[in-house]
């Protein structure tokens, strides 16, 4: 590892989990912690924590604050926990705007409504011109635990893979308004809370196996994690991976792949073979899961690998992301 | 309806026509009379053969050689840390494109400079140079210029626009080179076992396909100017295949939606304008004369090279002796023969040329590759 942090190091790809392992985990090494899920399982209780610092602040489909609410929420819901007590710190920069933290703060408001939470605790600093990016904020999350059991740990042969919607389109929204492309379409943040779809599959009696919200380092990245996790392979039918025309646009002009762009209202899911269909109808019944796709199937052919299969016969293996996040250049 | 941007890719990843042309291969190189070995030049024909797993469609006697065509790969080290040094200037902004950041020199990465202190960006045109240059101008912008014939042009434009609009604060470090002089330097290798090229179409939207006629006719290599999406891929390895068997050896044009003879002309007189062909070390190839792109002598008022001559390091730097860059650019090795790839030599600390950017054969290999 190098003497000073790179930003490769937040990228949720190969380097952030060398870091992750080799201080955090080394100090803090305990039981519940190593089990490296999205949230924390307590008893009945699901934790989860999760900072935000997005630029820009408000982008197509959302701003930090319905982030930071998803975020934490999402993270709670993907152990199967329904969110109930948030936490809200913020680091403001001096000098912010006051309407615009009232329109953050506004939008966190809404998004608890829809999740059923309430934010029970907070803090608030403000620092110098130039010691954060205008705001940075955190929340933390308690959430109970309606179906238990679920665990990146215990993916198997019997599971197929599931995706509830379209991916990359948070990463696609930010790279373009970064790059200020300014474009006539439809693009915008899948940024939304997760708990209704995963309420709605549970609510219908499916067992789920796994869960996880594909955030930074994308789908790529959780397909790795779970192939790791539970020593398995999980083969993947490229076709199936559900990609807006809009995101595969933007891949194209800035050379990024969509697997590998973050997301932050999309999730991938394993579950038994049978409830396939019932879970896909299910998912279906949300506008924004249109294009939810079973995308692949765990077998054993190449263990804690994923496996990218084209429609013309080729296949390849599909790794964590790794690096910044960066285009390719000609 | 208008032409819109999945117009211009869709159709050249159709799955049918990937498989047609899988067939035609494959029944056509029963005729062969021997084995042939075809050079993609480029490190975009490299990434999308490997992507899309082209090297599985074909039979066992077409082989791949995966040639020098990565301007980050064949970035020797010296002129990494040539960025570096500039970089941690005092009121530099060192501006370069994507892939140069993650390139570790003898001292670090840009990005490791960034971490550092050193103000370090990337930008997908070099004209975003004079947006930088404008909002900070208490700053020097250094553009470190990399890539080959495709990107030249957007440097001259760069330059022409800075002394158009007479911009104070802008320099450049240019490290552009040409195609033609590398693909020569490799098959006067006697060693050398390439039978045909893939040439890079992007380099012929510019420099026309006129720039690679000497092969077939002075060196009896055949050469397809082919597009990047698999089926222009699958298209010109075709071409080439039925070139061998009709015995003829020509110059083809797969990519003939955006490629002519002549090429972009205003493009080439920009080029010629502010630049001159000069000597360049090419990392893992070594000196190929007169196949780098420098800046013309009357513009060493914008050459950082000139400007920042006395701190710059001059020392040529060799790769770790155990890697085989330089014979895999020849086609003598594949990257799993290497004794250090995908062990002390990954994308993430990269030992040797081809493992330094993800066009390079390596880096392809260790991402994609295990499954060929």
């Amino acid at each position: 590892m190098n003497k000073t942090i790179t930003l490769a190091q937040g990228n949720g790809g190969e380097e952030n989990n060398e870091l992750i392992k080799k201080v955090f985990y080394k100090a803090f090494k305990n039981e519940i912690l190593e089990r490296s899920e999205d949230a924390a399982v307590i008893g009945n209780l699901a934790m989860s924590t999760d900072s935000f610092t997005v630029s820009p602040l408000f982008f197509a489909g959302a701003d930090i604050g319905k982030l930071a609410v998803c975020g934490t929420c999402n993270d709670l819901a993907m152990m199967g926990a329904q969110p109930k007590y948030l936490t809200c710190s913020v680091i403001i920069e001096e000098g912010f705007e006051v309407e615009s933290l009232e329109r953050i703060v506004e939008s966190m408001r809404q998004e608890l409504l829809i999740n059923g939470a309430v934010v029970v605790s907070g803090d608030t600093k403000v620092v110098p011109k130039g010691s954060v990016d205008k705001i940075f904020i955190n929340t933390t999350g308690l959430g109970e635990i309606v179906q238990a059991g679920i665990s990146s740990n215990n993916v198997s042969e019997e599971d197929v893979i599931l995706i509830n919607r379209d991916i990359g389109c948070h990463g696609a929204t930010i790279f373009a308004a970064r790059e200020g492309m300014e474009m006539s379409s439809a693009l915008r943040s899948d940024c939304n809370s997760l708990y209704p779809q995963v309420k709605a599959l549970m609510d219908a009696g499916i067992k789920i196996t796994a869960m996880r919200d594909a955030t930074r380092g994308g789908v790529a990245a959780v397909l790795n994690e779970w192939a790791r996790q539970s020593n398995v392979c999980i083969e993947v039918d490229e076709d199936k991976i559900p990609i807006s025309d809009e995101v595969k646009g933007i891949c194209e002009m800035l050379g990024f792949e969509a697997t590998a762009l973050a997301n932050e209202g999309t999730f991938v899911l394993a579950i038994h073979k049978d409830s396939a269909v019932k879970a896909l109808g299910i998912l279906k019944g949300f506008e924004v899961c249109a294009m939810a796709s079973v995308v692949g199937e765990v077998t054993q052919k190449y263990p804690q690998k994923v496996i990218l299969k084209s429609p013309w016969g080729t296949s390849r293996f599909l790794e964590t992301p790794n690096g910044e996040l960066l285009p390719r250049i000609c | 309806m208008g032409l819109e941007l999945k117009n211009l890719y869709d159709d050249f990843r159709d799955a049918d026509t990937i498989k047609a042309y899988a067939k035609i291969i494959v029944t056509d190189a029963q005729k062969l009379t021997h084995p042939i070995n075809i050079m993609e030049v480029c490190g975009g024909h490299t990434h999308t053969i490997m992507k899309y797993g082209v090297l599985q469609l074909l039979p066992s006697n077409i082989h791949f050689v995966h040639g020098p065509g990565c301007p980050v790969c064949i970035m020797p080290k010296e002129r990494i840390d040539h960025a570096y040094v500039l970089s941690m200037q005092e009121s530099v902004i060192l501006v370069t494109l994507g892939d140069m950041i993650k390139v570790p020199g003898s001292s670090g990465s840009l990005q490791d400079a960034r971490s550092k202190g050193a103000d370090v960006r990337f930008v997908y045109s070099p004209l975003d140079c004079l947006k930088i240059a404008q909002e900070n101008p208490d700053k020097t912008v250094i553009f470190f210029a990399i890539g080959f014939e495709t990107t030249t042009p957007m440097t001259a434009a760069l330059l022409d626009t800075v002394i158009r609009q007479d911009v104070k604060n802008i320099l450049l470090h240019v490290n552009h080179v040409t195609v033609p002089e590398p693909m020569r330097a490799l098959i006067s290798d006697k060693a050398c076992i390439i039978d045909a090229f893939l040439g890079p179409s992007h380099v012929s939207v510019i420099s026309g396909s006129k720039i690679y006629e000497e092969f077939p006719r002075d060196w009896g290599k055949p050469v397809v100017v082919s597009g990047f999406e698999p089926v222009d891929v699958m298209q010109s390895i075709s071409m080439i295949v039925k070139q061998f068997i009709e015995n003829r050896c020509e110059l083809e044009v797969e990519y003939k939606r955006a490629v002519t003879r002549e090429g972009n002309l205003k493009a080439q007189a920009l080029n010629d304008k502010y630049f001159q062909k000069v000597d360049f070390r090419w990392r893992g190839l070594g000196d190929i004369p007169q196949s780098g792109m420098g800046l013309r002598p009357e513009y060493d008022r914008y050459n950082a090279e000139k400007i920042y001559d006395s701190i710059l390091p001059k020392e040529e730097i060799n790769d770790h002796k155990l890697c085989i860059c330089g014979d895999i650019l020849k086609g003598k090795a594949s990257p799993p023969q290497c004794s250090i790839f995908g062990t002390a030599c990954k994308p993430t600390s990269p030992v040797g040329s081809c493992m330094v950017s993800s066009e390079g054969a390596c880096s392809a290999y260790y991402k994609y590759g295990n499954l060929v």
